[in-house]
């Protein structure tokens, strides 16, 4: 036998008599009913910032005015504007020296103030890691309430990787005292536009 | 040869006695979560019906076991994972060689993982030339100071702002002098984005692998597992065969209640979801056994694998918070761990049962409802009988045994013992070295008359009473 079925033949020799049933899985009382403000207050507990520019136009000189003229911006969605083309990164590691990257997000989840990205929303994935900063577009209509919902909208089987992000990076290793810029973006700010 | 047997008491009395700033704040920063946790659950109105769901959906896939891990192998390969079998850590760790060496990969950067700790596999790859890197920032810590993780998510809780400034000065060096955290963040955020661009692999663990569609959770606060994951062109992951669920909609269960359990917060600021290796990358996944199968067969200890890792028990056990998760000297440490790392090897770890007040508080806050206290005391049960106590105890409770056996005998033991207490000096019975556990405990005053004393009394006065015409 080799070890996976030994592993098989081990798991099935062990397995309890008693089989438990899958549970019954209720539909709980939503606790939130106003989506976007509950969304904005959690983003800032995370961590993060939002925007409100009037239309795309607006957003693209609130890039500016927020990162400056001298930065490297590389945006994943053709509503913004960067100077890196990212349809032109052959390799992860050319992503290394941006300062902000620019992804549009397809929801929001009003419980804690994550949003969604995906493979094809980033186009390269290292673009939502290596970038100083990052600034997400997000639909203020693209929200659900919370992880229930949020689990029923994202296919898994449609893209290899997607990421829940709530914030920037954080950690509290040292001291237990809250730092944000680990390893990851340093802030993230969300234009709801 | 056997290994030596872990001392889980002097180990945490050299915790305790190193000065009077470490226990405390350690104690402070643990009870800070633990009451965080439950301003978190506090929150949700269906947060006990929760971990009652959560329970029952881990106690299913683990009663269906081989089911879900062939459909999780199925379509983990459909979608261009490579994966791999491991019966035990030297398995796991050959393959993880194995996937480097064929691609001559001499460094790679790894997330946390409580699985490739368990499997050494860190000290596996050093010794055949391979850099690790550490890039969780608690982990790397630790990794510097050759130190083993002493808290599941919290890996450097118990040292201070000040020790990591002076390992990080002699590391990468910073002022020795300067305790910033964010100082001290800023520049060990440097050091590995250099190490990050220079791996030529990345490693995983996973916290939850689902069945339905061959995907795999990995859950971080600093998103160094996606670096990880999207720098390299390779990305290893070692998942234990516990860590299965059944569909993508459990997920909306588990992570509601993970971070909450955890540290108190809604949610970790990354929660990431790899379903097949990304454009131009590959993805290997080595599934572990490692004794879980194994475990998986005991009766009293098989729930022990429902566990998610967030590390609640840890926070909130009192013995725990005064000891360091060091004392435990096993990969697992704190409630959980006493459970845990028995199964691993019971004559070292025989010890850690008794490293426990038996209070049930980790049984109140375990996200997913394993019987931990319960399960502890059912292990003091097996050392008992497998004769792991250690002389100085066995004797103490066959002398126990001996005295309640005789009733004379224990009312003669039970006045001197009160006698006794009266006259023994203060500092011995509070001294440091003979009982740490004494620093903040006043011992229970014993009553002036034992019960029997005053019951004889008692009823000698009542049969006057009566005699009395």
């Amino acid at each position: 036998m080799n070890p996976r079925e030994q592993i098989f033949d081990a798991v099935r020799n062990h397995l309890p008599a008693e089989k438990i049933d899958y549970p019954q899985i209720p539909v709980f009382q939503k606790t939130i009913t106003e989506l976007l403000p509950a969304f904005e207050e959690r983003l800032l507990e995370a961590g993060a910032t939002f925007f409100l520019p009037a239309d795309l136009k607006e957003a693209q000189q609130l890039l500016v005015q927020q990162h400056g003229g001298g930065s490297v911006i590389c945006s994943a969605t053709p509503d913004i504007k960067g100077n890196r083309d990212i349809r032109k990164v052959k390799n992860p590691h050319e992503l290394a020296d941006v300062d902000v990257g620019v992804i549009r997000a397809s929801f929001g989840v009003a419980e804690n103030g994550m949003v969604w990205l995906t493979e094809e929303d980033l186009v390269v994935n290292a673009l939502g890691f290596l970038s100083q900063h990052l600034v997400i577009l997000l639909k203020p209509t693209a929200l659900v309430a919370d992880m229930y919902d949020a689990y029923v909208k994202v296919s898994l089987e449609d893209t290899a990787y997607g990421c829940f992000m709530m914030g920037p990076s954080a950690t509290a290793d040292i001291g237990a005292v809250l730092v944000h810029g680990a390893q990851g973006a340093r802030s993230l700010s969300v234009y709801l536009v | 040869m056997a290994a030596k047997r872990v001392d889980p008491a002097a180990n945490a009395a050299a915790f305790l006695d190193q000065d009077d700033i470490h226990e405390p704040a350690h104690d402070q920063n643990l009870w800070a979560a633990r009451m965080k946790r439950d301003a978190a659950a506090k929150a949700i109105p269906e947060w006990e019906e929760l971990r009652n769901i959560a329970s029952q959906i881990k106690e299913h896939t683990l009663t269906h076991l081989d089911q879900y891990l062939e459909q999780f192998e199925a379509n983990a390969t459909k979608r261009g994972a490579k994966i791999y079998w491991a019966r035990d850590a030297a398995e796991h760790n050959q393959h993880v060689w194995n996937i480097l060496n064929e691609r001559k990969i001499s460094s790679i950067i790894k997330s946390k993982s409580m699985l490739q700790e368990e499997c050494g596999m860190t000290q596996f790859l050093e010794t055949r030339g391979i850099t690790v890197t550490e890039s969780d920032l608690g982990e790397r810590i630790q990794q510097l100071d050759n130190q083993p993780p002493s808290h599941i998510v919290m890996p450097a809780i118990h040292k201070t702002p000040a020790d990591i400034a002076k390992i990080f000065s002699k590391a990468i060096g910073t002022d020795p002098d300067n305790t910033d955290p964010h100082y001290l963040n800023e520049a060990m955020r440097e050091d590995a984005r250099k190490r990050f661009l220079q791996a030529g692999a990345g490693m995983t663990g996973a916290n939850f692998a689902i069945a339905e569609t061959g995907t795999f959770v990995v859950c971080t606060n600093e998103g160094n597992a996606d670096i990880g994951a999207a720098v390299p062109r390779v990305h290893i992951a070692s998942i234990g065969i516990e860590k299965i669920l059944p569909k993508v909609t459990d997920l909306g269960i588990f992570i509601r209640l993970l971070s909450r359990s955890a540290l108190g917060t809604l949610a970790t600021q990354y929660t990431s979801h790899f379903s097949g290796p990304r454009k131009g990358g590959e993805l290997h996944i080595i599934i572990t056994d490692n004794g879980r199968s194994k475990r998986l067969g005991m009766d009293d200890f098989w729930h022990s694998l429902k566990c998610i890792r967030c590390g609640a028990c840890m926070n909130t056990c009192p013995v725990y918070r005064r000891s360091g998760g060091l004392s435990y000297g096993a990969t697992y440490s704190g409630p959980i761990g006493i459970i845990l790392d028995p199964t691993f090897d019971e004559s070292k770890y025989s010890e850690l049962p008794y490293h426990s007040t038996l209070c049930g508080s980790c049984t109140d806050v375990c996200p997913v409802k394993i019987d931990i206290s319960d399960q502890i005391l059912r292990w003091r049960k097996v050392m008992a009988e497998k004769k792991y106590l250690p002389i100085s105890r066995r004797l103490a409770f066959t002398a126990a045994g001996r005295i309640f056996e005789r009733p004379t005998l224990f009312h003669g033991v039970e006045t001197v013992a009160s006698a006794a207490l009266k006259i023994t000096p203060h500092f011995l019975l509070y001294n440091r070295a003979l009982n740490p556990w004494g620093r903040h405990r006043e011992l229970p005053h014993f009553a002036k008359q034992t019960f029997r004393e005053w019951f004889m009394q008692y009823k000698l006065k009542n049969q006057e009473d009566k005699q009395q015409p």
